[in-house]
């Protein structure tokens, strides 16, 4: 073929025309809403297996699945397929109401038997539900009318909360059953908000609104929820606007498009970043652990690093969580941590040494974080050597007790429960708490099977009083989530960081 | 005696990749355990995951099921891990090949046109370009892509394999080709359209080599006697290159391709990732970030599968090319 001018513009011609094919609807009105998730969804199933304890897919599983109870954007629990519960006088039974009148996705009657049947599933040992230590403390499910009945095998203050949290949802019993679990997998149902229309994994999932929703009906009809895990790649999404929505993009991405041809919506949730301390070597000093805690300016880090996206925090609990106390708090102060240093016997020329180990991209700005903690930590006579390790390897270490002195974690606890926070955390027979000291086990102890409610938070307040003036752990902010979306499209953000479609609606 | 040794290379990775991925930190349990968990909870399911057993009886366990078909059950996906990875396997294939099919044409035409041009303007350029390209590694090229092509002038898609929207009638996953044999036009178009700027990403620094290697072995044989009588007969430089030079010169080329076409189909780890292209690659990386052992082996060994075919078909097809091997 010769190459001249005219053949280069039908070349062109016909690209642009390719192109143009492709993104015909781009420019018209919002007919199908695309979000552009930041996470793939490998597994149906919301209730075994490593995705159902993930709590970045919880927002995919809430769009098809409800859970037992509802939890509302702000955290609190809300009458859902679930309408009433409690326990009985003497916390020997629990007892739940069911809603009348919904559908599973099939057209069948959702009833208190799906109810029972899927709490009795997750409490069975063999099905393989990572949070069965939760499920098994109760036994005997049964139903009575609209009612399920069980007995408590060990009382747990938090299990109510746990029906809103990870792994609490409800299944099709005779569904279930008839389909098998990989008959499950390639054609879930549940009573959710949307019904799985099409799935290629690691793709996309296609979601028709279930029009029958106890719940109302959702704005969009049809939503693609398209997986795309990197994040420039997001933003590339909704910004040639293949995609009206997406998530987790660097903040000064997300500052260089909100004001433009896109909005954005940025809102706290419930993720924290901070610093566990092992009680080993140098951390066995107070004094080194107060310096290392008053030494942070953690205001500074969040307004330099995070261009002011997050909220800094003194205790685990964020001003959502049921235990949060304002009046906790651990100034920066450069002057007390070098005094503290200097009754231990050290200072800038005679610096304590340990390691701190840190993700380096699984958060944003965690190892420039730590970088920066680090520089702090110099001046007032802390030298910390930082190891970089992946996320598998820090879950690995702490369920193992060998995490370094000091290592950078994010917590999440979108149920805004003391338990789920500070509780796992700190309580050192837990395998997910590196700090061992039996004075905080004595306090913790008791407070797990606490029925006073009221006593219970004061106790765990009083637990995270005691954490922060002994510089336990050193919490240090509450990450912000920014969402870009299209002007189209109205997004109600969620504490619990779950992108939600059925909480969106046109503009 | 290939055979054996493709045999004895496929045995060796299976086991370095089962032992390498058990004792490197991390593992799936750790990872799925949510705060709370006893030590009863973790050998519950370290013993549900069949993880609770010695490396070496885990070893024969696997590779029993291994030679009977089984490659076991993805721990996250919890699916069977031969129908997955041989349900991605088609996506990165055609993927590898569309990129291979764009290098080569590329390539060959930037060598060619270096050579018909020679000494002149027109080669320097097509030299620089060739530098910029092999400079700039594949990811890099993806993000350039993705930015020119489809955010400031949206011409192609920038993720997946087809539009979620359109009827999907596929009975293979082989999309492009059951698209184009279907007569699906509308499809054929939707694919292309999804799969041109990964394969484009991945197919520039290979163009580059291909370029280089044959403008390069071309001017080589352009000196040989055989094609100066050739132009002595009156024959045009255009046909001396393409019929005299070029089946001579174009064999070291053909090699080349052979071993850097496995070489992309390692790239496309990184560019499915960034085109969030559902093939293999992708899925690969998101079994190392879930430690999914089972799923991490049974890609790791489709791959070396895919290698040591390549290689195989590279050396049966120089041979048919070149007589003298075919004698020893």
């Amino acid at each position: 073929m010769k190459l001249n001018r005219r053949t280069m513009l039908q070349l062109s011609a016909a690209t642009a025309a390719l192109g143009a094919s492709a993104f015909a609807a781009k420019a018209q009105a919002i007919e199908e809403l695309v979000i552009a998730y930041n996470v793939p969804l490998p597994s149906w199933d919301p209730t075994v297996g490593p995705s159902a304890v993930n709590p970045t897919i919880q927002g995919l599983y809430q769009s098809v699945f409800d859970q037992y109870i509802l939890q509302q954007p702000d955290l609190s629990p809300a009458p859902g397929l679930l309408t009433e519960w409690g326990w009985n006088e003497d916390r020997t039974q629990v007892w739940m109401t069911v809603r009348e009148g919904v559908t599973w996705h099939d057209g069948s009657p959702f009833t208190a038997e799906d109810v029972a049947w899927s709490l009795a599933r997750v409490a069975n040992p063999e099905t393989g539900s990572p949070i069965q230590f939760v499920w098994g403390t109760l036994a005997n499910h049964r139903v009575e009318g609209n009612k399920v009945i069980a007995d408590v095998a060990q009382f747990d203050p938090t299990i109510f909360k746990w029906m809103y949290f990870l792994t609490g949802y409800v299944l099709p019993k005779a569904y279930y059953e008839k389909v098998g679990a990989e008959g499950f997998e390639a054609a879930p149902i549940g009573t959710g908000p949307y019904m799985v229309d099409k799935f290629e994994r690691n793709a996309f999932v296609r979601l028709k609104a279930n029009a029958n929703y106890w719940g109302g009906k959702p704005d969009f009809d049809t939503v693609t929820i398209k997986f795309v895990t990197d994040s420039a790649a997001r933003v590339a999404e909704v910004e040639s606007g293949n995609s009206h929505v997406t998530l987790e993009m660097p903040y000064e991405e997300y500052d260089r498009l909100k004001g433009g041809a896109l909005s954005g919506v940025a809102a706290p949730i419930s993720d924290i970043g901070m610093i566990f301390l092992n009680d080993i070597e140098v951390m066995t000093d107070p004094n080194v652990r107060k310096a290392a805690a008053h030494a942070i300016d953690k205001q500074t880090i969040i307004d330099r690093l995070l261009s002011g996206y997050g909220v800094k925090i003194d205790t685990l609990e964020t001003p959502e969580y049921d235990a949060f106390d304002a009046s906790i708090s651990v100034e920066y102060s450069p002057e007390k941590a070098m005094e503290y240093l200097k009754a231990s016997g050290y200072g800038p020329d005679n610096p304590v040494k340990f390691k701190i180990q840190t993700t380096k991209g699984f958060k944003p700005k965690d190892y420039e974080m730590i970088q920066a903690i680090v520089g702090l930590w110099r001046k007032v006579g802390i030298e910390a050597e930082i190891e970089v390790y992946e996320i598998a390897k820090h879950y690995e270490l702490r369920a193992a007790d060998q995490l370094a002195p000091a290592a950078f974690y994010n917590w999440g606890n979108s149920v805004g429960d003391p338990t789920t926070s500070t509780g796992f955390a700190m309580f050192g027979p837990s395998p997910h708490s590196v700090w061992d000291g039996e004075d905080l086990i004595g306090m913790i102890g008791p407070l797990w099977g606490e029925a006073d409610e009221a006593k219970r938070i004061e106790g765990w307040k009083g637990v995270d009083r005691y954490i922060a003036e002994n510089a336990l752990v050193i919490p240090l902010l509450q990450y912000v989530q920014p969402i870009l979306h299209a002007p189209g499209v109205v997004v109600t953000p969620h504490a619990s960081g779950a992108l939600l479609p059925h909480l969106m609606k046109r503009a | 005696m290939r055979l054996l040794t493709t045999a004895i290379t496929l045995f060796g990775v299976a086991v370095i990749v089962f032992f390498v991925i058990r004792v490197v930190p991390g593992n799936p349990i750790a990872m799925m355990l949510p705060p709370g968990a006893t030590e009863a909870d973790v050998a519950r399911l370290t013993a549900l995951y069949g993880l609770d057993k010695s490396i070496p009886a885990q070893f024969l366990i696997w590779l029993g099921g291994v030679l009977q078909g089984d490659f076991g059950t993805s721990i996250t996906a919890r699916q069977p891990v031969l129908a997955l990875v041989l349900g991605r396997l088609p996506a990165t294939l055609e993927l590898s090949v569309m990129a291979l099919l764009m290098a080569i044409v590329l390539g060959g035409m930037a060598a060619l046109l270096g050579t018909l041009r020679r000494g002149g303007r027109t080669e320097a350029a097509i030299d620089i370009g060739n530098g910029m390209a092999l400079s700039v590694p594949d990811f890099l090229w993806g993000l350039v892509l993705i930015l020119g092509l489809g955010v400031f002038w949206p011409v192609f898609h920038i993720s997946g394999r087809i539009t979620p929207s359109l009827d999907l009638p596929f009975v293979t996953n082989f999309y492009l080709f059951e698209s184009l044999v279907r007569l699906r036009f509308d499809l054929l178009v939707d694919i292309v359209g999804h799969m041109i700027l990964p394969a484009l990403a991945l197919a520039i620094p290979l163009a580059a080599i291909i370029g280089q290697l044959l403008k390069q072995s071309l001017k080589e044989t352009m000196h040989l006697d055989y094609v100066t009588l050739s132009r002595t007969k009156g024959y045009s430089e255009t046909h001396v290159i393409l019929r005299e030079a070029l089946p001579n010169a174009i064999l070291p080329t053909l090699t080349l391709v052979g071993v850097q076409f496995t070489f992309l189909i390692g790239g496309t780890v990184i560019i499915e990732r960034l085109f969030s292209y559902e093939g293999l690659g992708n899925m690969a990386i998101d079994a190392v970030i879930n430690r999914d052992l089972p799923l991490i082996q049974g890609i790791v060994i489709l791959f070396a599968v895919i290698f040591t075919g390549v290689n195989l078909l590279v050396d049966l097809t120089y041979a048919a090319l070149n007589p003298r091997l075919r004698h020893g």
